[in-house]
């Protein structure tokens, strides 16, 4: 993974410095409110309904085993021994003290890691594939780009104070798992015609109250242009996105506004000025790229874990749900479910962070990546490996056997912790689990994506949901608009909504007659996707609506 | 009043003036649209002439007259309206504006480094800021990433890493 230089190093120092300034200016009352507001947004810091939020950049979802260690550190000391991983590859603790932030930036930053553009109308940190480097089906590995980008945006002069915030995701591979045609700029890598890779370059797609899936404004930009192209749409949204209502800030809403000619037209004619003044130079990407090498693969195979799976059917459910291909024979990246019965979906606990470290460096070559759907990922396990890791996650409670399953709901904090939700979504994720956790009934409803977010800003993705539940307030009372049909992948789409909203104590409910209708209504191993694509939602909403 | 002008604290020689304000012969500046409705008038005034500029106007429209104007004002109406960073940017990089180029309004001093960056070597505050606290912010930090205004190259064509 990339480790900072002395550059790096110092930034991040003086940011910590800077912070700390600004903190005791604020406390002291020489910053108002208002004033102290975007500066510690742009650390991450968000004063909410309990006690301050504090968001932790994981650049491209990738930590090493010691800032794992730190980050349990951090949970003990300064949180209630948690944390609670994101659906942006980054990590959150809710309980720290304002006063204590600097010096949580302080620790932060002995172990290469900060909380810089996490928040704030700036761009953010970028995300990837999680699988990036090891899976089968990569064009290149994004990552390099990724760090690249990282630097880029960090404490950019000019676009720091953008009409809204902007999020950027790269993915390197066939497969889209990094969620690019919803993010204000997807950078897809492609191969072209003489086969030079490159990025295809989606722009305006976003999820929250405007959920929409980006277009394709180049469909292939050279690497050593990545970044004066990006550099020239981030000028057009800063000069012409809309700053009259936060609500149609997004650059999204200037596409649509412009229209994709006009404003591919603005991007071009921005990015022929600039073009040649800043190159990415290739001795640049090579730079990066001999930080992201393989690490020291064993060539040999064992036995791999076949003969145990067939002695031990649980291990066999975990093997086959929770692990992908490697592009290295003999390789598995394994997946640790943070979707256990009971606990709030993406939340960990101080001693899970600290035992996933010890692992990660016992299994994977000390390294751990974050995935947008809040689980984790070792990339690297040999296959011989497979069956003693799994025993050991499987005591540390990562071992849930339900990695892309019905129970794997992505789901955002909710009205229990974040200011802005209008509903809880964390104990209706947990009504809906404890109505499906049966290992053959998840296994029979096959690939699923349930995602439940508090609010319309949609955290949770819930827009691109199979399943999508959003909670919306009515007059004081928690109710929950279902759509159905979403996806953020290469076959990108936004769910369409059942009908009128439910409430609370109906949800799961709801849930499990879908799931039922779809099991009925399913065509040769069909999945739910694929069955509410092919036969709309009517079906679903009648059985749906019957009930009420 | 004061205001930060190549890294001090300096009183400020200049006059804003108002659309319906007349002009008198002491430097002063005046916003765009006036400018181009009384271009020969204010020619002839006689004093010093400076340009405001708002986040709304567009600087290649008039970048080839900006020669005449020894201070350009970019007005900054609330510290989260980064327009003007932009503006800054093209006005020295891209229309090669030498002259004194002036953030006004209500940024914080917190904004200075970032300012600084895009090419801005003066700093009005509408309101009553600490200059003293602003003055060391303008060197916040010691690394840049990026090229702007004040750096023609990216940190990695700067510097072996």
């Amino acid at each position: 993974m990339y480790q900072y230089d002395q550059y790096d190093q110092r930034l991040v120092d003086e940011r910590v410095a800077q912070f700390r300034s600004q903190t005791r200016r604020f406390l002291q009352g020489e910053l108002s409110e208002d004033q102290f507001r975007p500066l510690r947004l742009m650390n991450g810091l968000y004063l909410q309904r309990h006690a301050p939020m504090l968001r932790v950049a994981i650049p491209y979802g990738v930590l090493s085993s010691r800032q794992l260690h730190k980050l349990a550190e951090i949970a003990r000391r300064y949180d209630k021994s948690v944390a609670h991983f994101t659906t942006r590859q980054n990590i959150q603790f809710n309980w720290p003290r304002l006063e204590d932030v600097p010096d949580i930036l302080a620790e932060l930053a002995t172990v290469q890691m900060h909380a810089i553009q996490t928040s704030g109308n700036c761009i953010r940190n970028v995300t990837s594939d999680p699988l990036a480097g090891v899976c089968p089906d990569e064009i290149e590995d994004p990552r390099p780009y990724c760090e690249i980008i990282r630097q880029w945006s960090t404490l950019h002069p000019e676009f720091s104070y953008l009409p809204r915030k902007f999020k950027i995701a790269v993915s390197g591979a066939r497969k889209d798992r990094a969620a690019t045609q919803v993010h204000d700029i997807g950078l897809q890598m492609v191969e072209n015609e003489t086969g030079e890779t490159g990025f295809e370059v989606l722009v305006g797609g976003g999820l929250g109250r405007t959920p929409i899936i980006g277009q394709t404004i180049r469909p292939f930009l050279a690497k050593t242009d990545l970044l004066s192209y990006l550099e020239a749409i981030l000028r057009v949204y800063n000069r012409f996105g809309r700053r009259d209502n936060k609500y149609k800030a997004r650059i999204k809403i200037l596409l649509k506004e412009t229209g994709i000619e006009d404003f591919t037209r603005r991007v071009e004619a921005e990015w022929v000025q600039i073009r040649q003044r800043l190159v990415l130079d290739t001795g640049e990407i090579e730079r990066v790229k001999r930080h992201f090498t393989a690490p020291d693969y064993k060539t040999v195979a064992g036995p791999g874990p076949d003969a145990q799976a067939a002695a031990d059917p649980r291990f066999a459910v975990w093997l086959r749900n929770n692990t992908t291909p490697h592009k290295i024979p003999g390789y598995r990246a394994v997946f640790l479910s943070l979707k256990a019965c009971g606990v709030p979906p993406g939340d960990i606990a101080d001693t899970q962070l600290d035992a996933v470290a010890d692992l990660a460096e016992r299994y994977s070559f000390g390294e751990v990546r974050a995935t947008h759907t809040q689980n984790l990922v070792f990339a690297d396990v040999h296959q011989d490996d497979l069956h003693e890791l799994w025993q050991r996650l499987d005591s540390i409670g990562l071992a849930t056997p339900n990695i892309g399953k019905a129970t794997d709901m992505i789901c955002c904090p909710g009205l229990d912790y974040c200011s802005l939700a209008n509903a809880s979504s964390i104990s209706v994720a947990e009504d809906i689990y404890s109505r499906i956790d049966d290992l053959d009934y998840l296994h029979d409803l096959g690939d699923l994506r349930i995602n439940i977010s508090g609010c319309m800003n949609g955290c949770a993705h819930q827009s691109v949901g199979h399943i999508g539940i959003l909670g919306v307030d009515k007059k004081g009372e928690e109710w929950y608009q279902l759509t159905l049909g979403g996806s953020s992948s290469n076959d990108a789409s936004l769910g369409e909504r059942l009908g009128p909203a439910i409430d609370k104590a109906h949800v799961a409910e709801a849930v499990e007659t879908i799931l039922q209708t779809y099991i009925e209504l399913r065509q040769d191993g069909e999945s739910f996707l694929d069955t509410v694509r092919r036969l709309g939602i009517n079906p679903f909403q009648e059985r749906v609506y019957a009930h009420h | 009043m004061p205001i930060i002008k190549d890294g001090a604290i300096v009183t400020d020689t200049w006059h804003h003036l108002a659309d319906d304000e007349p002009v008198s012969a002491a430097p002063c500046t005046v916003s765009l649209a006036r400018w181009k409705r009384e271009k020969s008038e204010l020619a002839a005034h006689g004093g010093a002439l400076g340009l405001r500029l708002s986040g709304d106007d567009r600087v290649e429209d008039f970048a080839g007259e900006l020669d005449q104007f020894p201070l350009v004002v970019v007005e900054f109406p609330s510290m989260g309206d980064g327009r003007g960073f932009s503006i800054a940017r093209l006005l020295r990089e891209r229309y090669d504006y030498r002259g004194e180029l002036r953030a006004r309004g209500a940024f914080i001093p917190d904004q200075v480094f970032y300012l600084r960056r895009v090419g801005f070597n003066a700093f009005e505050f509408t309101y009553d800021a600490n200059l003293q606290t602003a003055l060391p912010l303008l060197n916040e930090f010691s690394v840049t990433y990026q090229a702007a205004a004040d750096e023609p190259l990216p940190l990695y064509r700067r510097c072996a890493r």
